[in-house]
């Protein structure tokens, strides 16, 4: 068995206790249908063509503006027709528009001229997109790198607090559980935003007007995947470290607590600082809010195509050195059993790499 | 040749404490070793060490003369002090991760677990979640973990501790039958008792060093006094004017005493013999219990 034959044996059972863990199912449950929510449920609950009664000679406007043209008999015909609601509204003989509660927009606007409009930011983002999209693209760093790092913690707590670890040492390397691990977080929390993110694309694909915002969404989107996998990777050895810090599941909140802030400051960084393009650039720079900062920058369209690529090497440069200090004092916590070990003595324990200097000595 | 496991000159400091002290014992295969010593003793750190769980500071530990390398290790089963396994994985599926992390292949781990579940009879509970089985059942898959990847070597830490007298039986069946097949076992235990009943050869420690290591009989007869008893029909009372004879212990027809190494038990015997009938004779054999407090001092 080689050490990448191992590394897959324990991802697998990783993998294999998470996806039949009904909280995990319920958050991914929960994540789809707020994904279908927000992207398929606003275009089937959307006005679909308004049918609209003409007792005159229907104006080629009205075929033009997509709205279902009833020819009736006479006015009379035509409002029978709204009373009873089966049209939204009617265009009488003398140019007027009837309706039964409300102006029937679509009908006015068909029938108005409307001044020529110039946009001269055509880009721009709608403004409820614009509060809403880095809301999403914070949230779900934040809520999926909390809830998979976390679940990394707990699965090493439970082997550090069974005992089990000593088993497992026993027959593979440290590291090679601790790669494990993270391989497995890693799949299965990139699996999830995936996911989400085919829902939610197929949705915009669905959603009349998703086709606007799918061209603005999909660069950004396509970011965010590589960005969310190499952030992730970074804190979940960090996860791992902290999970073997603690010796029992109690000890784990407060063992993990710095970890925890750290990701719930870029979260809130990029939720109040998105409508400042000097703070966006610092934090699309910075490793720990890159993931979510630099994805809302190519929605707003402030990041030259250049600064994700720079973005994501700083990142991945960041994430090989947080890896090797994570791994560190997971080596260095693992095996200690007597109560909650602090940073300075896993940072300083030196067994594994002395088992593994012994190891290399008698192979 | 017999395969031998061997610590050689073992030592262990933690911090400024001590643990291991140059310690050396064999444990030959297909022979039953008991580890015996006080809480504290340097029990489960040497085991730790042998697992390749803690790292020696001087000495080693070998296999067939050749020192321990982590593939050997994978063919030792190993039960660890405090147990544990997942406690929301099901019997079935811990038996086959622990077998596939050991080295076997897919169709090997899943036979094995098989035979193991219905041999430890858990066959009813092998789809449950771990938690879910009595603490007795809980033990047997712990047992079964140990076994799951045929192991060439058992090192068991405490493998009898908290467990009924039925579970000891099925334990001991099952250590009976691996020693046969020609597998070295150690196992430790404080309790005494078991370990007599048990063992074929005894590893004593105390303070982090060997107080003594062997067969179990050469050590009783290396640790045996000069103590002998004798039951006779009479009171037994003139022992005391026998030459070479201190009377340690006397009720009525009973008696226990010490012998002068000058002196010829048999004389003692023949002397007895001569007032009447002779009901008993024989030397005392220490306990395990005796020999333990003699050495562990």
């Amino acid at each position: 068995m080689n050490t990448f034959e191992a590394v897959r044996i324990v991802a697998a059972r990783e993998v294999r206790v998470k996806l039949r863990d009904k909280a995990f199912l319920f958050s991914t449950a929960f994540f789809l249908l707020f994904a279908i929510g927000a992207t398929v449920v606003p275009a089937m609950f959307a006005d679909g063509a308004s049918t609209v009664a003409v007792s005159g000679t229907a104006p080629a406007a009205l075929d033009a503006a997509g709205l279902d043209v009833r020819s009736v008999a006479d006015d009379e015909a035509a409002r029978t027709l709204v009373r009873d609601g089966e049209v939204e509204g009617a265009l009488l003989a003398d140019g007027t528009v009837i309706a039964l509660t409300d102006a029937p927009n679509d009908l006015v606007n068909a029938l108005s001229t409307r001044p020529a409009v110039e946009l001269l930011d055509p880009s721009a983002v709608d403004d409820t997109l614009a509060i809403l999209v880095p809301m999403v693209f914070a949230m779900i760093f934040f809520f999926v790198s909390l809830t998979f790092g976390l679940q990394i913690a707990q699965s090493v707590t439970e082997e550090k607090q069974t005992r089990v670890v000593e088993i497992l040492v026993a027959s593979v390397p440290v590291r090679v559980l601790l790669a494990g691990k993270v391989l497995a977080g890693a799949a299965l929390a990139l699996g999830q935003i995936a996911l989400i993110a085919v829902v939610a694309l197929a949705g915009m694909r669905f959603s009349e007007s998703g086709g606007a915002l799918l061209t603005l969404l999909g660069p950004a989107i396509g970011w965010f995947l590589p960005f969310f996998l190499v952030g992730f990777v970074m804190l979940a050895a960090l996860w791992a470290a902290v999970g073997a810090l603690a010796n029992r599941q109690e000890d784990l909140n407060g063992a993990s607590m710095p970890l925890q802030i750290l990701v719930l400051l870029p979260f809130f960084g990029v939720v109040m600082f998105n409508g400042d393009p000097v703070v966006m650039r610092v934090l699309s720079y910075v490793p720990f809010s890159a993931p979510a900062a630099m994805p809302v920058r190519l929605f707003q369209g402030d990041a030259a195509a250049w600064e994700p690529v720079l973005a994501l090497v700083v990142l991945a440069v960041s994430a090989v050195a947080v890896l090797s200090v994570g791994a560190r004092l997971y080596e260095g916590s693992l095996l200690r059993s007597n109560g909650r070990t602090s940073l300075a003595t896993a940072w300083r324990d030196r067994e594994a790499r002395r088992l593994a200097d012994l190891e290399a000595e008698s192979a | 040749m017999t395969k031998v496991l061997r610590l050689d000159a073992v030592s262990r400091r933690f911090g400024d404490r001590q643990v291991l002290d140059g310690v050396s014992f064999d444990v030959t295969a297909g022979r039953m070793t008991g580890f015996v010593g006080a809480n504290g003793a340097g029990k489960t750190t040497s085991m730790r060490i042998i697992m390749g769980v803690l790292a020696p500071d001087a000495g080693e530990v070998t296999w067939d003369g050749s020192r321990l390398t982590r593939q050997v290790r994978r063919r030792i089963g190993y039960m660890p002090e405090e147990r544990g396994l997942y406690p929301k994985m099901t019997v079935r599926d811990q038996l086959v991760y622990l077998g596939r992390l050991h080295g076997l292949g897919a169709e090997a781990v899943r036979r094995n677990a098989e035979d193991l579940i219905e041999w430890l009879r858990l066959g009813e509970r092998a789809g449950d979640p771990l938690e879910k089985l009595s603490l007795g059942n809980q033990q047997r898959a712990q047992i079964a973990a140990a076994l799951i990847h045929d192991p060439d070597i058992l090192v068991l830490d405490e493998p009898f501790s908290g467990l009924d007298p039925l579970a000891v039986d099925t334990v001991v069946e099952v250590l009976r039958d691996r020693t046969k097949r020609g597998v070295p076992v150690l196992f430790s235990s404080h309790q005494l008792d078991v370990v007599e009943r048990l063992c074929d050869d005894l590893v004593i420690i105390a303070g982090g060093r060997i107080r003594a290591a062997g067969p179990r009989g050469r050590l009783r007869s290396e640790h045996a006094l000069p103590r002998y008893t004798l039951t006779v029909d009479g009171d037994a009372g003139w022992l005391r004017d026998q030459p070479g004879v201190r009377l340690l212990d006397l009720d009525g027809a009973h008696a226990v005493f010490e012998l002068d190494p000058s002196a010829d038990d048999q004389q003692v015997l023949q002397a007895a013999l001569s007032r009447g009938p002779v009901r008993a004779f024989g030397p005392v054999t220490p306990s395990l219990a005796e020999i333990f407090r003699e050495v562990a001092q």
